[in-house]
């Protein structure tokens, strides 16, 4: 059993990076994962040249749920949106490191997803504007 | 003076062949008898039977095996009458769950009895079953849906119940016994306070058919419904149970083949019930599963199958705050109103993980809302953890359970 959860994921779940919100984020977004309660919100802050100035969650979920989202926003900050678009759920995995049977690749995915969606909306903002 | 034998778990497990398998170099210990049963194999052999040697349809074949098949068919139903205390055969209605047979009686009593501003009242600890039919029909009908709430002890307000009965409710439903905190709930005395404010009384069944004595014309209740496969029996086996007379005065559910009596393009009249319900070839081999499966129940014999399960619900109420320190568990605290269901929160532990690393012990539980998300809100929780417990679970068992969740609890606190 031990052997299953790194330390360095329960340390993220403990004490997770970017933790909280922001003052003035550009884009907020919330996902869930209806099947287990799982809920984050994610809050982006955009620098005008496009890339990620600060970035923060908040919300409640497992160690998997949290750990991700803790080390996803770790590797956001600074890039630009475009960038942060290729980020895959084999990165994720990647950063988490451990197993992940099927039933949790939603726990593993929920920061993922919420951050994709985010970003989408921003592009989807942005054209619109650009019509106008 | 006849013996009373006790349950035996540990013989038992022999009748489960999924006990013979390995996980991880140890026996399964499944925990997780509320989300559904293992099946012994006198299941698996009747379903094969079926399928193997007379897999006809029902209430057609002019030939040997459509008759046995109708017999078997047939057979199932007058033992699930029998099993639940139904007076006559005619009034099970075969369904694939206890889910479709709630829908069932939303879609066909429902719609004909529930007019606008009309009350149906249900609980605060229904699963999510006994609640959205009765939502889409309270918006379809512009009608009211009211909760009975229940208290810090997972019982069901009697006050707020009482209340409630006030509004002069058409229909009143909830559950015998809750799958989110094993509440057994007084089902008697509240048909009996319903039917006192004037209404109809739908029990779901679900967690109680497989765990307890039951008995509908006890209960005195108008509608009973239970799912097959939390019973020993296939997936796709249960039974809506209503009183004839209400049966025979709600209009059809779904149209089709079998519950015609004659059909013109222009009309058709309908079969007599239980016909009338069951359109469509039914899930025959899952039904003669679960007449195998309630054989076998009766056989052992449901108040051992409760006194069982109370002495396991005794010890894990026992042992659990002894062994695992930062355990809250959630519902009633005596073993006398609670089923074999223990649902809990670990300080440190969200339930997925606790699930996860139980998994690697070859332990299996719940972990989530158990499709009870409004009686999680009223817990405060956004998801727990479950252990359930039915006759082939054993004390060592629960002591594993224990173990591992002192590990889990180990584990997260370490710095």
């Amino acid at each position: 059993m031990d052997d299953l959860y790194r330390d360095e994921i329960l340390e993220h779940y403990r004490n997770p990076h970017n933790f909280g919100t922001l003052d003035e984020p550009t884009l907020v977004k919330e996902g869930s994962n209806p099947l287990c309660g799982d809920r984050i919100t994610l809050m982006l802050e955009i620098n005008e040249d496009g890339t990620v100035k600060d970035v923060a969650f908040t919300g409640r979920g497992c160690a998997i749920s949290q750990a991700s989202a803790s080390m996803l926003t770790d590797e956001i900050r600074g890039k630009s949106l475009s960038e942060v678009a290729t980020t895959g759920r084999q990165d994720v995995l990647d950063n988490l490191g451990i197993e992940i049977s099927p039933a949790r690749m939603k726990c593993a995915m929920l920061s993922l997803e919420t951050l994709k969606s985010a970003v989408s909306d921003r592009v989807a903002w942005q054209g619109k504007t650009d019509e106008e | 003076m006849a013996v009373v034998r006790a349950l035996d778990p540990v013989a038992l497990k022999a009748d489960f062949p999924i006990f013979e398998r390995e996980f991880r170099g140890r026996q399964l210990a499944y925990l997780d008898s509320a989300a559904t049963s293992l099946k012994p194999r006198v299941v698996s052999e009747a379903v094969a039977g079926y399928l193997n040697n007379y897999s006809a349809n029902v209430h057609r074949g002019i030939y040997e095996i459509g008759e046995e098949a109708t017999a078997a068919y047939e057979a199932a139903r007058t033992k699930i009458a029998k099993f639940i205390g139904a007076k006559d055969a005619r009034e099970i209605v075969m369904v694939r769950n206890a889910t479709e047979a709630i829908n069932l009686v939303a879609y066909a009593w429902g719609r004909k009895n529930i007019n606008k501003a009309d009350t149906i009242v249900t609980t605060e600890m229904e699963h999510h079953s006994n609640i959205v039919p009765w939502q889409l029909l309270v918006q379809e009908k512009d009608a009211d849906l009211e909760f009975v709430s229940f208290d810090e002890d997972g019982t069901l307000n009697q006050d707020s119940y009482d209340v409630l009965l006030r509004t002069k409710p058409k229909l009143v439903t909830f559950v015998a016994v809750s799958n989110g905190m094993g509440t057994i709930n007084p089902v008697t005395d509240m048909v009996r306070r319903a039917h006192g404010a004037g209404a109809l009384v739908l029990v779901d069944g679900a967690q109680a058919v497989p765990h307890q004595p039951v008995n509908v014309q006890e209960m005195d209740c108008d509608f009973f419904v239970f799912s097959g496969h939390k019973s020993l029996g296939p997936p796709g086996s249960g039974a809506l149970w209503a009183r004839k007379e209400i049966l025979e005065a709600m209009p059809p559910f779904m149209g089709g083949g079998e519950m015609i009596r004659e059909v013109h393009l222009r009309h058709t009249t309908f079969n007599d019930v239980p016909y009338k319900f069951e359109a469509g070839t039914p899930d025959i081999s899952a039904a003669i599963g679960l007449g195998a499966a309630l054989d076998y129940l009766s056989d052992l014999g449901m108040e051992h199958v409760r006194a069982h399960e109370r002495e396991l619900v005794e010890y894990a109420l026992q042992v659990l705050p002894e062994r695992v320190k930062s355990i809250r568990i959630h519902g009633p605290r005596d073993a006398a109103n609670r089923a074999g269901v223990i649902t809990f929160n670990l300080a440190d532990a969200h339930p997925h993980d606790v699930a996860t690393l139980l998994d690697r012990e070859a332990i299996a539980i719940r972990a989530g809302h158990h499709c009870t998300m409004p009686l999680h809100q009223r817990l405060g929780e956004e998801a727990s953890a479950r252990a359930s417990f039915y006759v082939y679970t054993t004390r060592d068992d629960i002591d594993r359970l224990a173990e591992a969740l002192n590990k889990v609890e180990r584990l997260f606190a370490r710095n």
